[in-house]
This record gives structure tokens, C-alpha cells and sequence, in this order.
């Protein structure tokens, strides 16, 4: 009786991390009904007249992150009837639960499905499934491990890029010698490896770039805070503060005005971050930070663009499609930059 | 000659005494960490009065970090100990439900606009209102042990699992962030006193439980339902209500925690915040020498515990010890305490001791 109720309670508790994790999730199951009578292979033609393109979306749980939130946001906007686009959305942070998602789509008959996958690895079933039937795939945000001939296109952002951009921003800045404390995101994630590898390679092949300390805060602001702490407890000199992401920066600002280290524009400490929230390019404009770099979130127009183009009968020469990124520099960002780039 | 026999006996069954003290597991903790700083590098200990960006004084140091820093601990570690006590398990949820608790006092701070001008309600109402929720998450915890006598662990696994999500969607998945200044008094520093604030929110917690454990039945009642429920039913207490309270106390120390962590950045980050707190709580009860299977307790000791805890992440960030390693440091702690607190050990220690003590005499 009593293991009985703990069972009860333990899926309880997993269809309320469910329910509460992906609210979207019942608009899964609002998938179309005329799934059978479509066959995919006439998608230019049931486009031309006028009927709806069918889209599956996989995505990460929009909780994740404001970026993920971001994300989210920007393809329900693209993919709407006026844009003549029925679309179905599943969320979800496991592979597994993904590529269930992803054959109940190929299943009801969907058109293209778009896919953030969880992990790179353990999609070529389902992507040969889906080819089989008909239906396309584009990748987006994330690649995967998989031949190129089972998706349409992949639109990613080069994090390598992302860091470089950064990195060399940061060498631009002429400074007689660069003392850097440099704060990860999670250890063995496609941000961190991108945004620390720039900064690696610059540092070993410069003499007057010095890495005071570099520790991961797990894209935590408070760890990022105490971190920075214990190098001003210990007396250390820097003059950068190298942050993977903008909850991070935040974090060792407020270390920073605790021991009244004046940071900024004129400042003595240079700040940097990433993702372009609209609070963290508000403190850009506002002189407090110098430097922030976009991960660009906005992948739907790109994807619109690929479906388009496909549907007239064109081909995608380009398979990997690279996202335009920016930097934004404290001294020349602007109101409009941060209506129109902040997440 | 004799006087200095009975002086040196007197010693011994002095220090013995001391040894077998609770409270002297995580003293001896504290005191090697300290003993280590010192012999490393002395200026560990050094503290200076600065001020900071607003022009305010305040004192700067890594004692002084480790204060700070070591408030959230403390106070949860109050909770997390009558939990212990009375149910013999440990709570898990308590990182996820300081998201919900931080998530609410946002909530009704900011009103519907994720970026208010100015306060929509006092910090006070604020504040009150991330306490009724999170007591009420606690009580919820605490009737799935009590009433439909689940396992602690697997209780709370359903907040641990989900109460991140619930605390996003409090706010509609929306980050919202606070300017007014007096909300990071809680978290930072009041204009004028050095000191910073979370510590003494902590004291007043610790004066809090220390004078309801002194003049209430709390510890007796939390006791005698963790030794042993049935036979304190059977002595007219009411298990049931103990173990829900427990929750409910732990509850508020969570609120509590809430107001500090949002404080101190002005935002939340609902993946994030307080992460892995839980296991540390836990890890401060085990260091203060208390029976993570139940019964007596001892609030002093969990709470120097907690001090060690973050005296220990702050000597590793000290030394710039890769801070994804610092788990394997804690789990090096627990491994020596679950070893030195074994039966098996106890005995063989207590019967060396013995034997000494009867060589001694001859």
C-alpha cells in the first residue's frame, strides 16, 4: 500500500514537472486532423494554392534561459496562419523525449519539422524516418551528429565567432597590459567552449595578457560574485572582466562596487559579457559595462527564408548557415540597438 | 608532584570531554581550515574598512566574505536540521523553492511590469507574502511525510523537480529586475554600517530559534517524534503536527534565503538561483555531527557547519581551485565524516581509549 502511493506520488511529481516545464505542450496535441489526406511530397503545390505549410517545432524548454525564452518567442511571431504557416510546438531538455516528439510529427504528416536538438548524438533513425516521409528537416540554434544529406539546412550561431569577435574588440582596446579575470559558463557547453577559446588562444600567444584567475560560475551571477570577491580579498591587480555570459557580469559588478573599483567607460576595470539582455545593454549605454556580444536568438526569418526558397523550387547551396552576430561597444550602442537586439 | 598529576588528569578528562562534544566536529573543521590559511597565507585573516561605490563604509576581508556569503547556509541549515531531526530525512527542494519564494517577492514587487520605475509595494509586503507561499510549499512537503507517510527525499523530489518551472511561471517567464536601491540593503550593505546585511539577518534567526528552543518545547518534541513517533503518540504528542511544523519552520527560513539571494543581484535567474544549496544544507547538518536518520540535534553545531562549508569554498576560490571541482572537496568531507561517525569506528576509537586509560593507571 505505502510503495503503492510513493509510486503514485513519484509520476505525480514527473507529469507536474512536465506540465509545469512545458506549458506549451498541449499545443502539441492541437496537430492537425487532415494529417492523412495531405501527401507531402505536393507541399510546392498545396503552398502555391494557398493552403497552410505544415511545421513541427522541437525546441529546449524556454525556462531555460532568456535566450531560449527569446528564441521561443521569435518563432511563434514568424510561424503564424497569417504568415501561412500551421505550426505545433514540443518542448523539451531530453533527446529522448525530442525524437518521440519528432516521429509523432513525421507521423501526423508535417511539412518541415525544425529542430533545437538536446544532444548532437542519436538522430539519424529519426531524420531517415522523416526523409522516407517526406518531410524536411532544418536544424537551428544546434547541429547534430548526422550526415548532411538528412536535413535541408542548419542555422547556428558560430560561437568560435562570437568569442573571437570579443577577444578581438578586447585587443583593439590598446591597453599596456591585460590582467583578466575570466569567468565560464557550465564546463564542456558550445558557449563556454567558443567564448573561453578565443580568449585561450590569445592569452598563450601574448605576453602582456594575463589570465588572473579563470573558474567557471556556472552561469551563475552569485558564484560569479563571490569569485571576483576573492580576488579583491586577496589583492590581486586586473583590468578585465571577461564574463561568458551577462548574469555573470552582473555578478562581478557588484563585487567590484562593493570595494569601490571604478568600472566601465573611464573606468579601471574593463567589463564584457554576453547574450545582449536588454538590461545588460542598458548598463552599456549607460557607460557602466564596455562591452557586450550577441548570441543571436533569432533564427525564425532565416528558417522562413529556407522554407521560401524551397517552396518555389529553389535549392539551399549553403547548408550551414551562419548567423550574423554583433558586438556592442558601450561607446557607440544606442537606444535603437537595444529595442531592436535586446532579448 | 601530586598537585601536578591531578592537574594533568584534570587536563585530559577536560580535553576528553571537549572530544566527545558535538559541537567540536565542525569546531575542529573551522580550525584546521584555519590552521591551513594561516600557514598559506596569513593575510586570509586580514579585514579592512574601505567604501564602497556609493561612498558607504564597509569592511572587506575574506572573513568577512565568508560571513556574507555563509548567511543563506546558516539559516536554511536551521531549518534543514528540526527537519532532519523530526523526520529522519532531508528536504531536497529547498534551492527550488527559494526560486518560487524569490520569484513571489518579485512578483509583488515589480506588479505586472517586469521593469517598474519604482516599487509597486512595500519590500515588507513583498517579503510577507514569499513567506506565506513558501511556508505553504513547505506544509505541502511536510503533509506528503507526515500525513501520507512518504520517504522526505522522494517527498520533495516532486518540488525539486518542479519548482524551478513554477517559480518562472510566477512571472510569466519574465526576468524582472528591480532598481530601487532599497531592496539591495538586504543583500549588501545598509548606508552607514560596515557590516554586511545578510549576516545579521542570520544572527536575528539564529536569536530567533535559539529563544523558541529555549522557552518553547520545540526540542524536546522535535525529539522525542524523531527517537521515536510512536512512543511519543503514545505520550500525547502529536507527531504529524511536529513533522508539518518542522516543514513549515524550514519553510521560512527558505523565505528568508529568497529575500537575501534576490536582493543581492536584484533579479533572479529561476535555473540558477541557489543551485545546489540543498546538498549543502544537508552537508552542514552532517558536519555538525547530527544523526541524519533522526532524534537529537544540535542547532549550534549545524549552524558552525554551514561556516565551514563556505569557509572551505572560499579558501578553494582563495587558491583558485577549479571552482567544477569544489563538489569533490565537499564529497572528500563527507566521505571522512560518514567514516568517523561509524559504529564500527566509534567502537574501535572508544576501545583504544580504554585501553590507554587502563595503561595509565597501571
Amino acid at each position: 500500500m505505502k510503495r503503492k502511493l510513493v509510486s503514485v506520488l513519484v509520476c505525480a511529481a514527473m507529469a507536474a514537472t512536465v506540465l509545469a516545464g512545458c506549458g506549451n505542450k498541449a499545443a502539441e496535441t492541437t496537430t492537425t486532423d487532415t494529417a492523412a489526406e495531405e501527401t507531402t511530397e505536393e507541399a510546392a503545390d498545396t503552398a502555391a494554392s494557398g493552403d497552410l505549410i505544415k511545421v513541427g517545432i522541437i525546441n529546449n524548454d524556454p525556462n531555460e534561459s532568456g535566450y531560449r525564452t527569446a528564441n521561443d518567442a521569435d518563432m511563434k511571431a514568424m510561424f503564424t496562419e497569417e504568415n501561412g504557416y500551421e505550426a505545433s510546438f514540443a518542448y523539451s531538455l531530453k533527446n529522448d523525449e525530442q525524437i518521440t516528439a519528432a516521429q509523432k510529427f513525421i507521423q501526423d504528416g508535417v511539412d518541415y519539422l525544425l529542430l533545437s536538438a538536446a544532444d548532437t548524438a542519436g538522430w539519424d533513425t529519426v531524420l531517415m524516418d522523416a526523409q522516407a516521409a517526406g518531410t524536411r528537416v532544418i536544424l537551428f540554434d544546434r547541429t547534430i551528429d548526422a550526415d548532411e544529406s538528412l536535413y535541408e539546412a542548419s542555422i547556428v550561431s558560430d560561437m568560435e565567432a562570437e568569442g573571437q569577435t570579443a577577444v578581438d574588440w578586447l585587443a583593439g582596446q590598446g591597453l599596456e597590459e591585460y590582467n583578466i579575470i575570466h569567468i565560464q559558463g557550465v564546463m564542456g557547453s558550445a558557449a563556454q567552449q567558443g567564448r573561453t577559446g578565443a580568449l585561450d588562444a590569445m592569452v598563450e600567444a601574448n605576453d602582456n595578457w594575463n589570465l588572473v584567475t579563470q573558474q567557471t560560475a556556472e552561469w551563475n551571477a552569485e558564484k560569479a560574485q563571490q569569485i571576483v570577491q576573492s580576488v579583491i580579498d586577496s589583492g590581486e591587480e586586473f583590468n578585465v572582466i571577461y564574463a561568458e555570459n551577462d548574469d555573470m557580469a552582473k555578478g562581478a559588478v557588484a563585487a567590484l562596487d562593493k570595494a569601490n573599483i571604478s568600472h566601465g567607460v573611464d573606468g579601471d576595470v574593463i567589463i564584457m559579457g554576453f547574450d545582449t539582455n536588454t538590461w545588460a545593454l542598458e548598463e552599456l549605454l549607460a557607460g557602466n559595462w564596455n562591452y557586450d556580444g550577441q548570441c543571436n536568438p533569432f533564427q525564425a526569418s532565416y528558417i522562413d527564408e529556407v522554407i521560401k526558397t524551397i517552396e518555389s523550387g529553389g535549392t539551399i547551396e549553403q547548408k550551414v548557415i551562419i548567423m550574423e552576430e554583433k558586438g556592442f561597444d558601450a561607446e557607440t550602442i544606442t537606444q535603437e540597438d537595444i529595442d531592436t537586439y535586446g532579448i | 608532584m601530586q598537585t601536578n598529576e591531578t592537574k594533568k588528569t584534570g587536563a585530559s578528562a577536560f580535553l576528553g570531554k571537549m572530544v566527545r562534544k558535538q559541537v567540536m566536529i565542525p569546531l575542529a573543521a573551522l580550525l584546521i581550515l584555519f590552521l591551513f590559511n594561516l600557514i598559506m597565507d596569513p593575510s586570509f585573516f586580514k579585514i579592512e574598512l574601505g567604501y564602497n561605490s556609493a561612498g558607504n563604509p564597509v569592511l572587506s576581508g575574506f572573513l568577512i566574505t565568508i560571513l556574507d556569503s555563509g548567511s543563506e547556509l546558516a539559516i536554511l541549515a536551521i531549518g534543514m536540521t528540526l527537519v532532519t531531526a523530526a523526520t529522519g530525512g532531508q528536504d531536497i527542494s529547498v534551492g527550488a523553492t527559494t526560486a518560487i519564494a524569490g520569484s513571489v517577492l518579485l512578483r509583488v514587487l515589480c506588479g505586472t511590469n517586469s521593469r517598474p520605475e519604482t516599487l509597486q509595494a512595500p519590500i515588507i509586503v513583498a517579503f510577507l507574502a514569499a513567506c506565506v507561499v513558501a511556508m505553504l510549499f513547505g506544509a505541502f512537503n511536510g503533509v506528503l511525510v507526515a500525513v501520507f507517510k512518504i520517504q522526505p527525499m522522494i517527498a520533495t523530489l516532486i518540488l525539486y523537480t518542479a519548482g524551478r518551472s513554477i517559480a518562472a511561471w510566477i512571472n510569466n517567464n519574465e526576468l524582472p529586475v528591480v532598481s530601487d536601491k532599497t531592496l539591495t540593503y538586504f543583500g549588501e550593505f545598509i548606508p552607514g554600517i560596515p557590516i554586511p546585511t545578510p549576516f545579521f539577518i542570520a544572527v536575528a534567526c539564529m536569536i530567533v530559534i535559539g529563544l523558541v528552543l529555549k522557552f518553547t518545547n520545540l526540542r524536546l518534541y522535535t525529539q522525542a517524534v524523531g527517537i521515536n513517533e510512536n512512543s511519543s503518540r503514545l505520550n500525547g504528542l502529536n507527531p504529524v503536527f511536529i513533522k508539518i511544523l518542522s516543514f513549515v519552520i524550514l519553510g521560512l527560513c527558505v523565505a528568508v534565503v529568497g529575500l537575501i539571494k534576490v536582493s543581492r543581484i536584484s533579479t533572479i535567474n529561476y535555473s540558477v538561483i541557489a543551485k545546489d544549496i540543498e546538498m549543502d544544507a544537508i552537508l552542514a547538518v552532517a558536519l555538525g555531527g547530527n544523526a541524519l536518520s533522526g532524534g537529537k540535534f544540535n542547532m549550534t553545531a549545524s549552524i558552525i557547519g554551514a561556516y565551514v562549508i563556505q569557509c572551505l569554498t572560499t579558501t578553494l576560490y582563495k587558491f583558485q581551485v577549479r571552482s567544477d571541482a569544489l563538489p569533490a572537496y565537499k564529497a572528500i568531507v563527507v566521505i571522512v565524516l560518514v567514516i568517523v561517525s561509524a559504529p564500527v569506528v566509534r567502537e574501535k576509537f572508544n576501545a583504544f581509549m580504554a585501553k590507554r586509560k587502563v595503561k595509565e593507571a597501571a
